[in-house]
């Protein structure tokens, strides 16, 4: 069975993208049938993953591969494939796991939806297109899926598409991806050229082994870099970080699967999948491409943590607490703590998902409200969605022991502090932690405690199909620190290749009081500043000036618009003035010369030569009229004209006999 | 008085003189159409005449001209008279001085 | 076989007696007729089709008027059959595309025979007879059934072109004059070595050029075809974007690239220049338009440009690797099919669009998803393709473009892929303006495709997935041609 999972793995992205398009060819009557479609498609996909990583389990660093040819072009193949290794098989896992739960609350989310059906067909896609990525042996099939998810993440964000603003946002997150994926593209193309291959792994000949990879020369770090982009354009880093939050106006589950388990963890996941390209010639772990990842992912974790303190909408917090993250676990990439980085990926996985549709259960709660200052007190409306979103909430602000963010995060931290080149982001970093508390309190502050808001008067507890999966995710966030603990860093040790080993020792160390002080510090410092409530956020009574520049993120859209924008607006105003005025300009002027010229001609035409002519025919039509005058048109004048001439005739005849 | 071949042709002059004077004098299309018919009677009158008077036995080619110059006549005659009802559609009138079409 | 190709070729000019005679409701029924049997001759070409040999196939060569080096001589290869193919695809799209009385039909399969001429004749005045054959028809489709300004835009499309085709002969003549024959495959043999001496070649090449880069177009000869695209009306826009504009890449392939391969080397990265504006400056200048079609036929230009620089990427550089310039080659001959197909949809929905609100405004329409989810949905799987989305046929040949040519020539090729971008920007600014927000007036009452529609859209975008996921059909009919063509060039 699980021979035949591995020598069948394109079924696990087939399986949901068959059933996208059944769901697709529904009606929107069929709801019940649609939503039973993609479940049961996610379901079979997470039973094909789950036997997929069984087979990775036995042994340590184990890989499969599956190479075919794609099409033949010239003499020429091009050749694609599929792998199997810890990497994916663990990607594998949550992405269909907690798409499942997803997919499980958005049927209740949606219910009332007038386009359930297609929604659910969207939701599917998003999904295959996701694994497609985790699966690819070859980073054009990467690519392929990768553009896929773009498409995907376009049509959901503008799924409420007769809304401006979602369409707006759709566009948004489509050109701003596809601006990183130029990049990817370029460095694809490069990567080809030089490597003559892009299969990951090809028993030796692959692009991430070590003759093609000696062959990149410096031009690797380029090709990272250029592939760097596209992994920036997908994860929201820093300066593409601009879609990410305004991707909220699609409907919460979306937001969820954006958010956990698809689409920006494609990019973490592509800097992972082809890290032999960025550590290529490294020096003590450091190289040119790992530093500009490693400072690109600081400035995104500060940045969108402090925008995040700003933020009044509640899917908007969450949303730049995932940019801040994902900066994070770019960080991890950066300094070597690859397993690190996708350990804090998948237990991110967990807890946003959780968080996410907890908003999401709120927002349903609160019909439709979005801002955390008209909500509060809902913590006895909505015990269930409570007590998930706190613990979703504890295990993004790292808090230690039980819950799976703090092990990553520890580790991650362990791994900066382990970094040649400097030691600036580990204080950064801690600074992060400190940051991400203290925006969560403020939100639970918000939502769950003080007096009730306008907005929660009538909130009301959602139905068991949305808080069920709330509670399968929040237990999921606890239950996932078996594997990372440092006594048994299970996880670290799949994903490295190596054999765990329990040491109970290891378990507290002291960098966990460090951990544990920097959380207490950051949930202290909330409840202190936050406790009060009230309409105006108590920063923004302290600082106005800091906190406008923090809620309108740092003017950053203004930025661009006034700059890029503005700039690419203008080359094309300019390109289409060019081509009416310039290019065609020239053209008229030539028509117009040759006109001209023609006037010319015909000038000296009529007065030369045509007068001769004109002359000779005056005088050929006078004589002509001379001749017509003779003639009557009385057909007896003719008549007699033939009997005189017959008679004329027969006297000549007579005179020459 | 024995017939001869002077006979016939002062006959036949006289037919063809008679027949032009009326193709040329008439102002009614149809009398000039009888006119026409006169000088090829007379045409055939003539054929008839060399025929019956040259060296005998001969083939009756004279005869069968004149045959076939009936023939024609009547042809002739069904498209005159029908140009002649063309022309009085056309026109309003079969009076020939009226109709100077040709002139161009 | 050879009596296929006359076949082809006859057979739409039947049809187009046929249709002249024909009552006038049932004269698009006696085109698209003619277009089956010609579909069924194009398939049964492709049956009998050899794509193991590199070679021309199906020769049919008869003497035809010695004294000026003129043969009727037919044949096909790789890249003649695909713009056969396409060409028996796109016409029979394009009848279907709006309704059309007897003239407009007859003048169609005018057209369409000529095409089949242009991309099968291997003589020069045979194939340069098509050429301007097929300009008639595309004079008189935009001057009498065009919209407004047809009569400035027929003018402009006939005597731009016209123009260049006058260079292109003389230049022929001037060949013709010292090597003493029009036949395609002699010129090419003695291309390597040089067919002219001096100055004089350069004077040869650089009128063959304009006559070809004003038929593409490639930038800046190409102010004719925003205005002729935008004149004319949706079946005629669909044919000139699908199959006319592809006479000018096949020339060049056919023609200029192996008459001229010193030449090229010597000015390549010139003309890459302008193959890489014709991409960044057509795709700003998309962005700019409010006008749908115009949009679109400057889109045209764009696509058209990654074909100049697949060919150009090959031509200019000096020493090419096979595989290199087989990918470029390859990706060029996929280019030409994909854009044939998804500019003549694009056209096709820009038609229906036009048809159901009454305009072409960009910023008239609007919620259109609210009242035509089909239209949509199928509109944007032909936007999606056009702006190179994986999965979908466009990628396809841009990926191949790209690997070829930016192994040859990465500079250009990294500003080209700019367009990528810029294209999408553009497709997703009329996306959102078309589909998305409050439902506009103008669009009021929009009605969703009808059957028949439906029944012409389907097909054409199941090809384009086809195309887009398993290329292999497509690519095998022209790889040893492919192959053939990058050891003559490289």
């Amino acid at each position: 069975m699980i021979n035949w999972i591995i020598s069948h793995l394109w079924l696990i992205p087939s399986v949901p993208l068959a059933m996208a398009l059944a769901v697709l060819s529904l009606t929107n009557s069929q709801q019940r049938l649609a939503a039973g479609l993609a479940v049961a498609g996610q379901v079979a996909a997470l039973l094909l993953s789950l036997g997929a990583f069984a087979a990775t389990l036995p042994t340590p660093g184990y890989r499969a591969l599956q190479n075919f040819t794609w099409f033949t072009f010239g003499e020429q193949a091009l050749r694609l494939g599929f792998v199997l290794d810890p990497l994916t098989a663990v990607m594998l896992v949550m992405i269909t796991f907690v798409s499942l739960w997803i997919f499980v609350f958005s049927i209740g989310y949606m219910a009332e939806d007038a386009h359930f059906t297609r929604f659910f067909a969207y939701l599917s896609f998003f999904s295959a297109a996701m694994l497609g990525v985790v699966i690819a042996n070859s980073l054009l099939f990467l690519f392929i899926s990768w553009e896929l998810v773009g498409l995907a993440s376009y049509l959901l964000i503008g799924f409420w598409i007769h809304k401006p603003s979602a369409a707006a946002a759709a566009k948004k997150a489509f050109i701003t991806t596809r601006i990183g994926d130029i990049g990817f593209f370029i460095g694809m193309l490069w990567l080809y050229g030089r490597s003559g291959t892009l299969l990951f792994y090809d028993g030796g000949k692959g692009a991430l082994e070590s003759a093609a990879l000696l062959s990149l020369g410096p031009a690797a770090t380029w090709i990272a870099l250029l592939i760097f982009c596209g992994a920036a354009g997908k994860s929201g880093q820093f300066p593409l970080h601009v879609w990410l939050p305004d991707a909220m106006e699609g409907p919460t589950p979306v937001s969820a699967l954006i958010h956990a388990a698809t689409m920006v963890a494609a990019g973490v996941f592509l800097v992972a999948r082809v890290y032999p390209l960025f550590s290529l010639g490294e020096i003590h772990g450091v190289t040119t491409s790992l530093s500009v990842v490693v400072w690109i992912g600081v400035v995104t974790a500060l940045m969108s943590a402090l925008i995040a303190l700003a933020q009044a909408d509640i899917k908007r917090i969450l949303a730049y607490s995932t940019v801040s993250q994902l900066g994070l676990m770019m960080v991890s990439l950066g300094v070597g703590g690859v397993a690190a980085g996708i350990m804090h990926l998948l237990a991110h996985g967990f807890f946003k998902a959780l968080l996410f549709l907890g908003s999401g259960s709120v927002i349903h709660g609160c019909h439709d409200e979005q801002d955390i200052r008209k909500m509060g007190g809902l913590r006895r409306l909505m015990p269930i969605t409570f007590f998930a979103y706190a613990i979703g909430m504890m295990a993004l602000s790292g808090v230690p022991l039980f819950f799976s963010g703090a092990w990553t995060k520890e580790e991650i931290l362990h791994a900066t502090s382990l970094w040649k080149a400097s030691h600036l982001p580990h204080y950064l970093m801690l600074l992060g932690v400190v940051l991400t508390a203290l925006y969560m309190t403020r939100q639970m502050i918000h939502v769950f405690f003080g007096p009730k808001g306008g907005a929660s008067n009538h909130a009301h507890e959602s139905s068991p199909v949305m808080t069920m999966p709330l509670v399968v995710l929040a237990t999921c966030a606890i239950v996932f620190s078996l594997v990372l603990t440092p006594a048994w860093p299970w996880l670290h040790s799949y994903l490295s290749g190596e054999r765990p080993v329990l040491n109970w020792s290891l378990l507290i160390t002291p960098a966990l009081y460090v951990s544990l002080a920097l959380v207490v510090i950051g949930i202290g410092l909330g409840v202190l500043i936050y406790r009060g409530g009230g309409e105006t956020d108590p920063v923004e009574r302290a600082l106005p000036q800091v906190f406008r520049f923090l809620e309108n993120r740092m003017w950053l859209d203004e930025l661009y618009d006034w700059t890029v924008l503005a700039l690419a607006r203008f080359a094309a105003r300019l390109s289409d003035f060019l081509d009416r005025y310039l290019w065609d300009g020239l053209f008229r002027l030539g028509s117009t010369l040759v006109g001209f010229f023609g006037s010319l001609t015909k000038g000296f035409d009529e007065r030369a030569i045509n007068s001769g002519v004109n002359e000779a025919t005056n005088w050929a039509r006078g004589l002509g009229r001379g001749i017509a005058r003779g003639h009557s048109g009385q057909v007896q004048t003719y008549l007699g004209a033939i009997a005189i001439a017959m008679v004329a005739l027969f006297i000549f005849y007579a005179w020459l006999t | 008085m024995t017939p001869t071949l002077q006979l016939f042709l002062i006959i036949s002059a006289a037919l063809f003189c008679i027949g032009l004077l009326a193709a040329l004098s008439r102002r009614h299309a149809i009398f000039i159409l009888i006119g026409i018919e006169m000088m090829l009677a007379a045409a055939g009158l003539n054929f008839i005449a060399f025929w019956r008077f040259g060296p005998q036995p001969a083939p009756p080619t004279g005869v069968l001209i004149t045959i076939f110059a009936i023939a024609i006549a009547a042809a002739e005659a069904a498209v005159g008279l029908a140009l002649v009802i063309a022309v009085y559609r056309r026109f309003r009138t079969t009076n020939i001085d009226e109709i100077d079409e040709l002139r161009g | 076989m050879a009596h296929l190709i006359a076949g082809l070729i006859f057979l739409p000019i039947l049809g187009a007696l046929f249709v002249s005679v024909a009552p006038r409701h049932y004269a698009r029924a006696v085109a698209l007729g003619s277009n089956l049997f010609t579909a069924l001759f194009a398939l049964m070409l492709w049956a009998h089709f050899d794509p193991t040999t590199p070679g021309l196939q199906m020769v049919a060569r008869h003497v035809w008027i010695p004294a000026i080096g003129a043969e009727l001589h037919f044949g096909i290869d790789g890249l003649s059959l695909l713009l056969v193919l396409l060409t028996s695809l796109v016409f029979p799209f394009a009848l279907l595309a709006q309704r059309m009385d007897r003239g407009f039909c007859a003048l169609m399969l005018v057209m369409q025979a000529s095409l089949y001429g242009v991309f099968t004749a291997q003589n020069f005045i045979l194939w340069f007879l098509f050429y301007e054959m097929s300009l008639i028809p595309g004079f008189l489709l935009i001057k009498l059934w065009g919209g407004a300004k047809r009569d400035w835009a027929a003018t402009k499309f006939f005597l731009y072109t016209f123009l260049g085709s006058v260079a292109m002969l003389l230049s022929f003549l001037g060949i013709y004059f010292v090597r003493g024959t029009f036949d395609f495959a002699e010129l090419a043999s003695l291309g390597k070595l040089g067919l002219l001496q001096g100055n004089i070649r350069w004077l040869a090449f650089a009128g063959i050029f304009l006559g070809l880069a004003v038929k593409v177009p490639l930038f800046p000869f190409h102010t004719w075809l925003p205005d002729a695209y935008e004149a004319a009306p949706t079946g005629a826009s669909m044919v000139l974007t699908g199959t006319l504009s592809k006479m000018g890449v096949y020339g060049f392939i056919r023609l200029l690239l192996p008459l001229f391969p010193n030449e090229m080397k010597v000015v390549g990265s010139w003309l890459l220049g302008l193959a890489v504006a014709s991409i960044i400056f057509a795709s700003l200048a998309a962005w700019a338009q409010r006008d749908l079609k115009r949009m679109v036929a400057y889109l045209s230009i764009n696509h058209l440009g990654y074909c100049m620089l697949g060919l150009f990427a090959v031509s200019a550089t000096s020493t090419v690797p096979p595989n290199e310039a087989q990918a470029a080659l390859s990706g060029v001959f996929l280019q030409i099919l994909n854009h044939g197909i998804t500019a003549a949809a694009l056209f096709y929905f820009v038609g229906l669009l036009e048809q159901r609100c009454g305009t072409r405004g960009l910023n008239d329409f609007g919620g259109l998803m609210q009242r035509a989810p089909l239209l949509c949905g199928w509109m944007s799987v032909a936007m999606f393709s056009s702006l190179g989305l994986p999965g979908l046929n466009g990628f396809v040949g841009e990926f191949l473009i790209f690997k070829g040519s930016f192994a040859l020539v990465a500079g250009y090729s990294a500003v080209a892929v700019l367009g990528l971008l810029i294209t999408a920007i553009v497709f997703m600014r009329a996306m959102q303006a078309l589909f998305s927000g409050p439902l506009s007036e103008s669009c009021g009452s929009t009605p969703d495709l009808s059957p028949l529609e439906r029944w012409t859209v389907v097909p054409v975008t199941l090809l384009m997935f086809a195309i887009g996921i398993a290329p292999q059909f497509v690519t095998t009919i022209f790889s040893s041609t492919v192959a053939h063509l990058a050891q003559v060039l490289g």
